[in-house]
């Protein structure tokens, strides 16, 4: 495995993006949203990646997770070159080794929490006890023991969104993607959403990698990569992040904060 | 299995959210099915029927009357002239290969007279090999003998309709019935036969040995002592049929002494085939009738198409999540096309029920018979389940090939 640059030798690639493209046709013109982006994120790091609309941050993020391919250059996923895999491959690179969160949660209406939490195991093959069993601990790991049967329209933004992380950390993934994680809720709610982040990054090792446009957010990452014009802008350690817990007990506490220090 | 179990289960809740909807989306697949299972069963049940009046009038049976015959270029109809004999009978009995029985037959209108009850029918002189060839049996008593024939034996055995009307409820067998002043002991009572394909009462009638008919009741033909009125045949297949017509016809011809090129002086008559054709059309029409029953079940497999597609696009989130958290294409398209199974399944179902209450109520109020066969459930279910998958296929593909990045973006 080549390794490079800032980042100690030791420590193994999770990420390893090299001149990264991504052209779209819109009609007859081609637009170049991705114009040649190389960096490489090792096991363990929080990165966040910041950039205006438009800078191509999504496009990063959906190529990141698997979602899309690259137009051309490198991208190699924990060893595999994911470039060069096809849709149901794709599907099981997601399954496996990546955690995703989004802005708007994407719960499955009408489901309860665990089953929720369940869905990615579906795609495996898991027996339904062990399902359970490994939804139960993640909606353990993330405060919400005694809500399984909740269905989301029975909770509240924050209480949902932890749900959407435990989902992410049922099948033991490599890297947590979060899209906008905390664009849907307020500032204290936010907080401890990234105080769960901090902790399963520390605790669990688990890389963590979150799209954001708020500072504040980027704040508490290790490492904070800015995308401008489908460039890397910037790709700066953060020395001193902010601690999410240690805020969240400076803040004044309101009811729902007592279920969340949980 | 155990995924099938749970793709069905998730199917069931999927269909549960919208619970009208499904409903009426499984109506389509309902009265498919139940029509064509309602459908089929009456186009049956006609065939059925057929095919036992058919049976009635005994199997592989060949009718010759006497027949058709020009004198000084008026051409008179069958049974004009008494050209059968009681000889040409045992002729073709003797001769013919693909012949198994033959009776000669005398027929004509009595008055039976029992006590103070009297009652109109037609008398028929036969011999004994009348219950073979007719597929008769007695409901009491027996039927006469060969014996009985050559001695003219003033015996007589009653159909059911006669039995009834002189003897109401009582046995007959033992009785004796005044015919043209002459009485005659009852033998016994055929079993009933009911109506003939053509709506005859095949029990209105009086079977008498045929010697005796024609020495006491309806008096032999003065010009030809052993003529008879008609002659019955069997056929010892029912293939053996039309070599049993050739047979007998070359057989007649040569001891009518009819000249190449000139008229049969008789007629035969494959009873059989004419009936067969009345058959045909039975069939015919249930075919019909189950071909318009299928398109209802192909529209209801069109609304099951509409609704899927719809399903996908509402739930086009869904999907996208789906497949960000892992689900390959045959996942999705597996969720899909369970649904829509399930969906055309339960409709089924629910099909089968009402078409075999219908059937027995269009037996029971229009008096018409049904009759449902497994054979015709089975495939009637069989077709709701391919129509599932055929209409189910498109929304479920639609939804397995949906962009993951797009999907999850949907509003």
């Amino acid at each position: 495995m080549t390794n490079a640059g800032a980042i100690e030798v030791q420590v193994p690639l999770v990420i390893d993006v090299k001149d990264l493209v991504r052209d779209y046709m819109l009609g007859q013109v081609p637009v170049h949203v991705l114009k040649g982006i190389s960096f490489q994120i090792a096991r363990g790091e929080f990165v966040s990646i910041m950039g205006p609309s438009g800078s191509g941050k999504s496009t990063l993020m959906n190529i990141l997770g698997c979602l899309d391919k690259p137009t051309s250059g490198r991208y190699a996923l924990d060893g595999v070159n994911v470039s060069e895999l096809n849709r149901d491959q794709l599907a099981q690179i997601r399954n496996r080794k990546i955690g995703f969160v989004f802005q708007q949660f994407n719960l499955l209406s009408r489901t309860s929490a665990v089953e929720n939490v369940e869905l990615p195991l579906m795609y495996t093959n898991t027996p339904a006890r062990e399902r359970r069993e490994r939804a139960m601990k993640a909606l353990l790991a993330v405060g919400l023991a005694g809500r399984e049967e909740h269905q989301p329209s029975q909770l509240s933004g924050g209480q949902q969104q932890r749900v959407a992380i435990a989902r992410a950390l049922v099948n033991d993934p490599k890297i947590i993607l979060a899209d906008e994680p905390t664009g849907a809720l307020d500032s204290r709610i936010s907080m401890e959403i990234m105080a769960i982040f901090q902790r399963l990054n520390r605790q669990d090792g688990i890389t963590m990698i979150v799209v954001t446009h708020d500072p504040d957010v980027a704040s508490y990452s290790g490492r904070l990569i800015r995308v401008k014009d489908g460039r890397l802008h910037a790709d700066e350690p953060n020395a001193e992040p902010r601690d999410a817990q240690h805020d969240l007990e400076q803040t004044p506490a309101d009811p729902e904060a007592q279920t969340a220090a949980a | 299995m155990n995924q099938l179990v749970s793709s069905v289960r998730i199917a069931l809740r999927a269909l549960r959210v919208n619970r009208a909807r499904s409903a009426l989306t499984m109506l389509g697949i309902i009265i498919g099915v139940a029509a064509v299972i309602a459908m089929v069963g009456v186009g049956a049940g006609a065939t059925a029927r057929i095919q036992q009046q058919i049976q009635s009038i005994g199997s592989n049976l060949i009718m010759v009357l006497p027949g058709s015959i020009s004198s000084n270029g008026v051409r008179l109809g069958s049974g004009a002239v008494a050209s059968l004999t009681e000889d040409d009978a045992k002729a073709i009995s003797a001769e013919c290969s693909s012949v198994a029985a033959v009776v000669p037959a005398v027929r004509g209108g009595v008055q039976v007279v029992y006590g103070s009850n009297n009652w109109a029918t037609t008398a028929q002189g036969v011999t004994p090999d009348y219950m073979t060839i007719r597929d008769a049996s007695m409901l009491t008593g027996e039927f006469f003998t060969d014996e009985d024939v050559a001695a003219a034996a003033k015996t007589a055995v009653l159909g059911e309709t006669v039995a009834q009307n002189l003897f109401g409820d009582s046995d007959p067998a033992g009785q004796v019935v005044i015919i043209k002043n002459v009485p005659f002991t009852v033998a016994g009572v055929l079993a009933p036969k009911g109506q003939s394909p053509s709506g005859q009462d095949q029990d209105d009638i009086i079977l008498l040995p045929i010697s005796t008919a024609k020495q006491k009741v309806l008096g032999a033909n003065k010009a030809n002592a052993k003529s008879v009125s008609s002659l019955m045949v069997q056929a010892v297949t029912p293939q053996a049929m039309d070599q049993a017509i050739q047979e007998m016809t070359g057989l007649l011809r040569e001891r009518h002494r009819i000249l190449p090129g000139q008229d049969d002086d008789f007629t035969v008559r494959n009873l059989t085939e004419v009936f067969a054709a009345q058959e045909t059309s039975a069939q015919v029409m249930s075919i019909l009738l189950g071909a318009i029953a299928s398109v209802s079940l192909i529209v209801g497999g069109i609304g099951i198409m509409n609704i899927m597609l719809v399903s996908v696009t509402e739930r086009t989130r869904e999907i996208g999540l789906r497949l960000a958290v892992g689900a390959r294409t045959r996942d999705i398209m597996s969720q899909f096309l369970v649904e829509a199974v399930t969906l055309s399944v339960l409709g089924g179902l629910v099909g089968i029920v009402l078409g075999l209450t219908a059937s027995l109520l269009i037996a029971h109020f229009a008096q018409w018979s049904t009759q449902v066969s497994p054979l015709a459930v089975a495939l009637a279910f069989l077709f709701s389940a391919l129509v599932g998958i055929f209409f189910g296929f498109y929304p479920a593909r639609k939804a397995a090939y949906l962009d993951p990045i797009d999907a999850l973006r949907y509003e």
